[in-house]
């Protein structure tokens, strides 16, 4: 066993130390989610007088008979999968391109950081002009090419508007897939590559027999790192179709219930407090996937 | 008849390019369109004119920005809500980092565990809670409103990053300091921190460029418009009437905003690239 000596003074001085960071984190984070817990038991809202009524689970079942909350669950479960999917696809693809010798490599890495470095709220914005039904660049490329009728508004379509939202996440957040994976290229050593090429092995061979399995790890932790973002969005979709039920996802859903019902006479901030708790539960499961993934690397 | 090596590498490349220049207007067109437009007068804007360059330049947009709209105020509520962040995350973080990464203390891996979940807490999930408490606080419509909260979910990444810098620095130093009558503390600020900069250069970017960005807090926790930081202000730009999206000024001021971010990360960008990485592979 090992003994481990702690000093009294880096105790104290520890303390100190610490101390303001846990006070930053209690208030923004473990108070307000104690706080959401509990308000999720209850009738209840922010409305002066409001009397405080125990509900129990009421809340909770309230929930799944609830058809905005299911279709709000699906949109985020067609986004996540879709925008994850095209990201890690397209992001491998940009990796490995990256990872090839080329003249002006490094003012393509600089380039990549562009849509990274672009505020979530601004780039929502440059593809909704880029959608515009009437002006849009994209939209109508797609009318020129007959891929849509002209006119067609595709932010107002629900069956080409989560598409849409897709695209921009896929967009802003490819930059980044690809710089972690290219950083997981980066550690392979060529030697790999040479023997493999001495034993006449196909590029394709190569890919699947030397990149994949030594990237695994980091494609492993790509995956959940994103999956994690996406199952979260807000920004993009609370731009792109504002106020619209079609494209709405949890958090979209849950902010519209908790700060629309904010003073509700029905007490309904404790429904929304409610979605916050299960999505929270949600995130939670995953980042545990996550942590374990994570330990898997250490060892 | 077997192609030659050489022809076959010249094959190979000129693939290579071809998907370069695909990879690159594609990262880069969305950007330059929004430039395009926000030169472009409003008699060419709404036309169906898609030429790469304005058909005719003009500077109405940037004046209209300013003119119409109080957006130097809104830059202005940007700047103070994420400098004080960052500069707050820096302080707080390194003590923490220091403090795991340096002393001899029991609970370390509570310590950063409780700091990391953070990172994990869906801002959705705790936004009526905090609303509630600051509400409490009367902290609404704040800089300290979005401050507090914004330096809280930057410090899993400062704390982070900065705590593994620390422990990579050679013990060596801070001994001899020691040794010549320097408290920890005080190792702590003339010794560990002078030597940090690299690290606490890169945190401080991203802590700068997650706040600066933000936009769920800053549109639930501030209601009074003069309050407003830019990524709300930009998320509610409206025209002289409600249903006229003032296009042109929209992309103008979108440009004006991420004109110096691209600049900061372009010049950053290997130290924002090892920021990131880290961040993600290692925490």
């Amino acid at each position: 066993m090992k003994v481990k000596k702690y000093s009294k003074k880096d105790m104290r001085l520890a303390f100190w130390l610490i101390i303001p960071a846990f006070v930053a984190i209690s208030i923004t984070a473990f108070i307000p989610l104690i706080q959401t817990i509990y308000d999720s038991f209850f009738s209840w809202s922010l409305r002066p007088g409001f009397q405080r009524e125990f509900i129990g689970l009421e809340n909770y079942i309230k929930m799944f008979q609830d058809a905005r909350f299911l279709n709000s669950l699906w949109n985020t479960i067609y986004f996540t999968v879709l925008s994850v999917l095209l990201e890690f696809l397209i992001g491998l693809g940009v990796a490995l391109l990256m990872n090839a010798k080329f003249k002006g490599r490094g003012f393509m890495r600089a380039a990549m950081l562009i849509p990274w470095a672009v505020p979530t709220v601004i780039s929502s914005q440059m593809w909704r002009w880029m959608y515009n039904d009437n002006y849009g660049v994209i939209s109508n490329l797609f009318y020129n090419l007959g891929i849509l009728e002209e006119g067609t508004p595709i932010l107002a379509d629900p069956s080409l508007a989560m598409n849409a939202i897709v695209s921009v996440d896929v967009w802003k957040t490819t930059p980044f897939v690809a710089l972690l994976l290219l950083a997981g290229l980066q550690t392979i050593p060529s030697q790999l590559y040479e023997a493999a090429r001495i034993d006449g092995a196909s590029k394709w061979r190569q890919f699947t027999s030397i990149t994949l399995p030594i990237l695994k790890p980091t494609i492993a932790v790509t995956l959940i790192f994103r999956t994690l973002d996406a199952l979260r969005v807000f920004d993009i979709v609370y731009i792109m179709t504002p106020g619209v039920q079609d494209t709405e996802t949890l958090s979209v859903y849950n902010r519209s219930l908790l700060m629309d019902n904010i003073f509700s006479p029905r007490g309904l901030f404790g429904y929304g407090s409610a979605l916050s708790v299960i999505i929270f539960l949600l995130i939670g499961v995953f980042t545990l996937i996550y942590i374990k993934s994570m330990k898997l690397k250490i060892d | 008849m077997k192609l030659g090596m050489k022809s076959k590498r010249n094959i190979e490349r000129t693939i290579i390019y071809i998907f370069v220049v695909i990879v690159f207007i594609y990262f880069v067109f969305p950007f330059w369109w929004a430039i395009r437009s926000s030169f472009t007068s409003n008699a060419f804007l709404f036309t169906k004119d898609f030429g790469l360059l304005p058909p005719e330049w003009t500077f109405d947009h940037y004046i209209g920005v300013f003119k119409e709209h109080d957006f130097l105020r809104n830059i202005l509520n940007s700047v103070i809500v994420a400098g004080t962040t960052t500069l707050l995350s820096l302080v707080i973080g390194s003590f923490a980092g220091y403090a795991v990464a340096r002393l001899k203390i029991p609970g370390k891996v509570f310590i950063m565990g409780s700091i990391l979940a953070v990172s994990m807490f869906p801002q959705v999930s705790i936004l009526g809670g905090l609303y509630q408490l600051l509400r409490s606080m009367n902290l609404i419509d704040t800089y300290p409103g979005l401050i507090i909260p914004y330096t809280a979910i930057t410090l899993p990444l400062t704390t982070w990053i900065l705590q593994n810098f620390f422990r990579d620095l050679p013990k060596s130093v801070e001994e001899s300091a020691y040794i010549d009558g320097c408290n920890k503390f005080q190792t702590l600020y003339k010794i560990v921190i002078p030597l940090s900069i690299p690290a606490i250069v890169t945190t401080g970017l991203l802590t700068f460029i997650t706040a600066w960005n933000e936009f769920m807090f800053a549109l639930t926790f501030v209601i009074n418009p003069e309050m407003f930081t830019v990524p709300v202000a930009i998320s509610m730009f409206t025209g002289a009437s409600q249903y006229e999206q003032p296009w042109g000024q929209l992309m103008a001021a979108s440009v004006i905003i991420t004109v110096p971010l691209v600049l900061m990360v372009l010049v950053f960008q290997k130290k924002i690239v090892e920021g990131l990485t880290s961040g993600a592979i290692k925490g």
